[in-house]
This record gives structure tokens, C-alpha cells and sequence, in this order.
């Protein structure tokens, strides 16, 4: 494959809204996940990984942290001379502040119409899986599609308010979708993951912009369907498409199964992010952990269990956290308990309190909140 | 523009008394502390004491260095006019050779000394864990009107044979210079840091490359040259935690240092952070059943067993009814079940099979070569040396 022929577009605000208290500050695309990660993480490393040299970045709001977490590049082998990753945030007038992936790809048509690559990658940055896009990228110019999406077959999700189910026909062709389905059991669920050529793709620009419209899903899959040849790829490894707080802790909890670490984390295929240069976790002579995900920095004298605790959190001595997940630097001090709860960055937990979500609704406490 | 200081890094050494650990690898690529390796001391403390510029002298199995320091942007060092720069011997017209000693080593650089034309050259070594602000240093070499600055640290007088030992009047100017005298005079050793003034530096380089008769090492010939030429040497009294980990008893005593309640070395001190080439790995998982103690873990490691006062490193397997006490496991190696790590070194990427017992309490300590393969049952006492020779 052509190195530089294809380009990575990555959208960072859509589906905000379905993580509202955690994306108060930040953009889905820089939600912490899984102890050392943002969600970008995952869809960024997947392009590195597949070959994908050119990377645009489309946040829309809220994005300081994401520009903080990507800086150069570097980590993803990004910063390059010549292309590499691209932030672009929006600006000027009636450009960029975006509400659906049409109209954040129109905000940045210079950026694609410059670029020298023939086949565009969109996705969002709400989805947690390690994907290999060669096959997909094969899979692509080997059949006559004009767009080939990465779906997974898998149960609707129960939170399931933004999901979209495909229906493809016989031939493989999308026939229908249903955003949002009323239904149940396993479906082919869109993974916001689509392969286009680029002529298409402007062309599509072009026309959604003088219609008005703004949805990716709506103008191009369901309003093209009959008329483009959209075919599917399944995607047959651990995926978790965030929805809802509920589904961040069991998503992030889901990462204390192994087949799921060796599904997300294999060697070949690393998920990248910003190094810390944290020093190695600690733990005292009281501590007691099992079956948890413990990341670097941490200082641990307490009890942990079932729990993923975040870089530079500190769990002192008498301590219990069980089945949370506590991000960035979080203090729960000696005495305290905590279950069930999702801790934002830098929260304190003062001696003796006690919190308790439930496994069906986690308590989350917003960053910076000392208790 | 002219540079206030640059560092010559010595990091050729062989490290022989580290015996399998240093068999492919430059001592100061020699794994420490969880996360580092020993050469992330000295560019941390270049970084964080304004030194932009560092010229690292490596001659002895350089591949795995080079490539760890590569562009230098781990330690912040890929600097517009500057950075870090590899330099191994090389062939000049008229006559090549390896570097013959430290001070050879430096003297075969000056060229590359003199393409940054600074006030000041650090001369530091890369086998030893420290942290110390070489600015600090600078001030009091700039202070003294010196023409040599040596940091020195107060040893225990049965251990100063093995350094170089000095003595100096009450402005602590040295008067003495003995490196590793039979009968030392005083306990103030050399901490093989050296802060020259730069036309000092060549001038006395100059005069010992045409001297037959010395060993072209700075502790052997340069510093007791430059004493007799009348110079002056002073000695920077260091403060703060240092250790040579030359051998495999003091390198397992340093990290073992690290578990200490309030370690002397503080590795979690935001302002003065150690900063190294960080494995691209997940978070480290505790399973079920395993239990840590008063140990240090990192990304990528798998703890099912138990592990007591120890150090891993990145990627390191410990299996369920595994035990590892008060050892060092470097990164990728793997204790299989029911193995029984006791005061140990366990090298790069070797396996422990599962049965086996390595070391033992209070005995001296064992040590596995990187990529070694302990069969299942076997038994490596303490003091035993164990690497992938033993094998065939």
C-alpha cells in the first residue's frame, strides 16, 4: 500500500453528550481510559499501526486537553516533515464548530483537497479496540466499494442510545440502517469507522454543503445506500463502543479479563500515548491488591480489588477501593472506602468517608473535588 | 553562539564485574530501578541542570545504547544547536585508535569539544545513580577560580581503597590526589565528576596523550598532573545519595535502596524527575491471588504470585505460586510457577523454570544472564553466576 496514499481523519466531539459528566472539560477523544490511555489513543494507534502516515484531527469544543495530550505527535512517530498529525481545531467564521462528522469533514475541506493521498479513513474516538485497517484497506481495493465500514456483530448496546445498526443484503451491499434501533440481540453495529476514496468524498462535501446537511450517517449511508456500493467489514476482536458511565466502568473494568488485554494490548500492534516518565507503581508493606489494573506512579498501602486505578493515584494505608475506577492522581486517604465509584483527575477522598455507587449506577465525582 | 558548558559522558566501559549482565551491553545501559537504565542519571541531571549539549563516549558493545539513546528526545535532549551525540572511536587521517583511557577518550573528542567552543566541559561517567545539579558545581567552580572542579563524597575509610581518594586544605583546594592508594589518607572519595575550564581541559589532554608513560586515565595521570603543575583543584562536596553500581552486589543494594520507607535516592520528586525511554506497554495487572509487599511494579508486568521487596521491570511475568523475595527482575523475564526467587538478579528476558530455586536468604547474591533459561527444578545457590554459557 501506498504510504502516503491514504489519510486519517479522526473526529473528537461527536457523542459527547453520551458521557456528559466526564466530557464536562474535554472531548470524548480525551476521556481517560484504562489507566494510561485517552480514547484517542486507540484510533489513533490503530492508524499508526496500519501504515497510516497522515493524520487530520478535528476537534470541535473542549479541546485543550486533547491538543495537550497530542502535542507533537511524536509518540504515534507523527511529527513528521512532511504530513504526519494535523490538529485542526476550528476557526474564523462559519467553519468548524461542528454538530454531525459531515459537517466537521466540510470544516476542514482545504485540509483534505491539499492532501496528495486517494483514500480517506474517517473515525471517531468514542470506540476502545485495537484494529488492524490493512485487511480493511484490502478488503477495500480488492471489491468495487465506494465505501467500506468496519462494523462489529454484537449485542445492541443497552444503553444503546447512539448506536447504529446496519442491515446489508445478500450481495453485501447496505441496504438499510436503523440509527438508535428498537431492537435487541446481536446486530451489525457501525463502528464509526469508514474507508472512502477521497474524489468521493469532496463530491460528497460538496453536495452536503449545499443541501445543508450535516450527518455522515444520515446523507451519505442511509440517503446513498441504493445509489453508492457500501460494504461492510466485520471486525471480529474485543471492541467496547463507549455509550454511557455505566458502560466507561465496565469498559475500563472489562480490561481485568485477559482474553480482552490480549485482544486490545497484543505485542505487534502497541496502543501509544503520551509518556509521563512516571516512576514505577509502589507498594507498601500493607497493601493488598488483586485482580486489578495498577498504572505507573501509583503509591499503594491499601486494599484494591476488581478496581483500574490511573496514573499517579495514591491509596494509602487502611484504604478500601473496590470495583472503581479511579483516574489521574486521585487521593483516597487512609480509612477511607470506596465502591463502585468513578473518580475524574486529582479528586481527594479525606479519612473515613465512605462512597458507594452500586455496579448498575457508578458514582462519579467530577475533577478536582476534595470529599 | 558560545556554550557556558557541555558534558562528555564516559559510557565505554565494560563493566566486567557485572559479569553475564554486561556481556552485550555497555554497563551504562545496565537496567535499574523499574524503569531506567543507568545512563538515565547522569542525562537527566544534564537536563535539569541547563546542559544542552552531551557527547557520549561509547566504545564497548554500544548497539543497545545507541539505539536507547537515539535522537535523545527521551531526556528532552533534541535540541536546534545541540542534543546528544554518539561518539565511538573513529578513524582520523595519520592514525585511529580505541580509546586507550578516559582522559584518551576525551583528548580523541577535542575536536568536537572545540566545535562548540565552551567556557566549561563536565566530564561525568555513566555508571552511577545520583542525582545532582551540575550548575550548582559550575557555581563553585566559577566561584573557586578553578582550573579543576572534582565532586567528591565522604566513603567508609575500609571501602576507600577503591576509589580515588583526596585531601584538601580547609578551602577544600586538593593538596592530594591518590587513585585507589593502598594506605588512604583520608575518606574523601572522587565521584568521578569533573567540571574543567576548557582551555585547561586541552591544554593538560595535550600534554598527557604526549607523556608515553601514563595510563591516559583522568584519576591516574590528568588530575595528579595537573596538582604537580601547581593548578588549582577544588573539591564540590556532594550531598545526597550516590552509588558506583559496578558490581552485582552494589547494583541489587541500589535498587533495594529504592524500597526503603523514605528512600534516600526519591524517584518521585516531581522537580528532578529521571526520565527515560518509556516502554510502549499497558498498565501492569495483579490477578487474583497475587500479593505485593513494600515492591515496585511497572507497565506490562503480569503479578499473579507473590513478590516481597522486590523490583520489577517492564514485562515481567510472575507466575501463580511463584515467589520472588528481595530480588530484581529485569524487563521481559519470567518466574514460572512455583519457582523460588530469593536475593537475586534476574537478567533481560531469561526464564526461571517452574520448581526452580534461585539464591537464597541471607546468602550472597545470584545472579541469571540476560536471556538464560533456568530449567524447571533446577537450583542456582547464591553468589552463582548463572548466564546462557552454562547452558550447552
Amino acid at each position: 500500500m501506498n504510504e502516503h496514499g491514504i489519510l486519517g481523519i479522526i473526529i473528537c466531539n461527536m457523542h459527547d453528550e453520551l458521557l456528559s459528566e466526564i466530557t464536562a472539560h474535554r472531548t470524548i477523544g480525551s476521556v481517560p481510559f484504562g489507566g494510561r490511555y485517552r480514547m484517542i489513543d486507540f484510533s489513533l494507534s490503530n492508524m499508526a499501526n496500519s501504515g497510516i502516515k497522515d493524520v487530520g484531527i478535528v476537534p470541535s469544543r473542549n479541546y485543550q486537553s486533547l491538543i495537550d495530550h497530542l502535542g507533537s505527535g511524536q509518540e504515534w512517530d507523527m511529527a513528521r516533515k512532511n504530513g504526519g498529525l494535523c490538529i485542526l481545531p476550528p476557526y474564523g467564521s462559519g467553519s468548524g464548530v461542528y454538530e454531525g462528522r459531515m459537517q466537521a469533514i466540510a470544516g476542514i475541506e482545504n485540509f483534505i483537497r491539499k492532501s496528495a493521498a486517494d483514500l480517506v479513513v474517517l473515525s471517531d474516538s468514542d470506540v476502545v479496540a485495537n484494529i488492524d485497517l490493512e485487511p480493511v484497506l484490502k478488503q477495500h481495493a480488492e471489491t468495487s466499494a465506494d465505501i467500506t465500514l468496519v462494523y462489529k456483530y454484537t449485542d445492541v448496546f443497552p444503553e444503546g442510545r447512539e448506536c447504529v445498526a446496519l442491515n446489508f443484503g445478500d450481495d453485501g451491499r447496505l441496504k438499510d440502517l436503523l440509527m438508535r434501533p428498537e431492537l435487541s440481540g446481536k446486530q451489525d453495529i457501525y463502528l464509526d469507522i469508514a474507508v472512502i476514496k477521497k474524489s468521493l468524498l469532496e463530491q460528497l462535501i460538496s453536495e452536503s454543503k449545499s443541501r445543508d446537511e450535516h450527518s455522515f450517517v444520515r446523507f451519505v449511508l442511509k440517503g446513498k445506500a441504493s445509489v453508492l456500493n457500501i460494504l461492510g467489514y466485520c471486525f471480529d476482536g474485543w471492541s467496547n463502543k463507549l455509550t454511557g458511565l455505566k458502560n466507561y466502568m465496565d469498559s475500563n473494568l472489562a480490561l481485568l479479563n485477559p482474553a480482552v488485554r490480549a485482544s486490545l494490548f497484543p505485542a505487534e500492534r502497541p496502543i501509544y500515548t503520551r509518556v509521563r516518565d512516571e516512576v514505577s507503581a509502589r507498594y507498601g508493606s500493607f497493601a493488598e491488591v488483586e485482580n486489578s489494573l495498577i498504572t505507573d506512579g501509583c503509591v499503594i498501602d491499601g486494599k484494591v480489588e476488581n478496581s483500574v486505578i490511573f496514573r499517579g493515584a495514591r491509596i494509602e494505608k487502611g484504604a478500601v477501593v473496590s470495583g472503581c475506577v479511579l483516574m489521574h492522581n486521585t487521593v483516597v486517604k487512609s480509612g477511607a472506602v470506596l465502591r463502585h465509584v468513578i473518580t475524574d483527575k486529582n479528586v481527594v477522598v479525606s479519612s473515613g468517608e465512605q462512597l458507594s455507587g452500586s455496579e448498575k449506577y457508578p458514582l462519579y465525582i467530577p475533577k478536582g473535588t476534595e470529599l | 553562539m558560545r556554550k557556558k558548558m557541555i558534558a562528555m559522558l564516559l559510557a565505554g566501559g565494560q563493566g566486567s564485574r557485572l559479569y553475564a549482565l554486561t556481556k552485550d551491553l555497555a554497563k551504562p545501559a545496565v537496567p535499574f530501578g523499574g524503569k531506567y537504565r543507568i545512563i538515565d542519571f547522569p542525562l537527566s541531571n544534564c537536563v535539569h541542570s541547563g546542559i544542552d549539549t552531551v557527547g557520549i563516549l561509547t566504545q564497548y558493545e554500544p548497539f543497545v545504547l545507541s539505539q536507547y539513546i537515539g535522537g535523545g528526545q527521551s531526556w528532552d535532549l533534541n535540541r536546534t544547536g545541540g542534543g546528544t551525540f554518539i561518539l565511538p572511536p573513529y578513524q582520523r587521517s595519520g592514525k585511529s585508535d580505541w580509546y586507550r583511557g578516559t582522559a584518551n577518550a576525551v583528548y580523541q573528542n577535542l575536536n568536537f569539544i572545540r566545535r562548540w567552543n565552551p567556557e566549561y566541559v563536565a566530564v561525568l561517567s555513566g555508571d552511577h545513580i545520583y542525582k545532582m545539579n551540575y550548575s550548582k558545581m559550575l557555581a563553585a567552580h566559577i566561584a573557586a577560580n578553578a582550573a579543576c572542579t572534582v565532586a567528591v563524597i565522604p566513603v567508609p575509610l575500609k571501602e576507600a581503597s577503591r576509589f580515588g581518594i583526596l585531601s584538601t586544605d580547609e578551602h577544600d583546594r586538593i593538596t592530594e590526589f591518590e587513585e585507589k592508594p593502598k594506605q588512604p589518607k583520608s575518606n574523601l572519595a572522587s565521584m568521578g565528576i569533573y567540571i574543567f575550564s576548557a582551555d585547561k581541559l586541552e591544554k593538560y589532554l595535550t600534554e598527557d596523550e604526549a607523556n608515553p608513560a601514563s595510563q591516559n586515565d583522568f584519576g591516574k595521570n590528568v588530575i595528579p598532573a595537573m596538582l604537580k603543575a601547581g593548578e588549582r583543584l577544588c573539591a564540590y562536596r556532594f550531598e545526597g545519595y550516590w552509588k558506583d553500581v559496578g558490581t552485582v552486589e552494589s547494583l541489587w543494594e541500589a535498587n533495594m535502596d529504592l524500597l526503603a520507607e523514605h528512600p534516600a535516592l526519591d524517584l518521585y520528586d516531581q522537580s528532578w524527575k529521571i526520565y527515560s525511554k518509556n516502554p510502549v506497554m499497558p498498565p501492569h495487572v495483579v490477578e487474583k491471588g497475587a500479593v505485593i509487599h513494600n515492591s515496585m511494579v511497572t507497565e506490562g508486568c503480569t503479578v499473579s504470585g507473590l513478590v516481597l521487596g522486590s523490583v520489577l521491570f517492564a514485562g515481567v511475568k510472575i507466575e501463580a505460586g511463584a515467589t520472588v523475595e528481595h530480588s530484581i527482575v529485569m524487563p521481559g523475564a519470567i518466574v514460572r510457577a512455583g519457582a523460588h526467587i530469593c536475593r537475586a538478579v534476574i537478567g533481560e528476558g531469561a526464564e526461571i523454570g517452574k520448581g526452580a530455586a534461585v539464591g537464597e536468604a541471607g546468602g550472597k547474591i545470584a545472579l541469571v544472564g540476560p536471556f538464560a533459561k533456568a530449567a524447571d527444578n533446577s537450583v542456582i545457590p547464591g553468589g552463582t553466576v548463572f548466564g546462557r554459557e552454562e547452558l550447552k
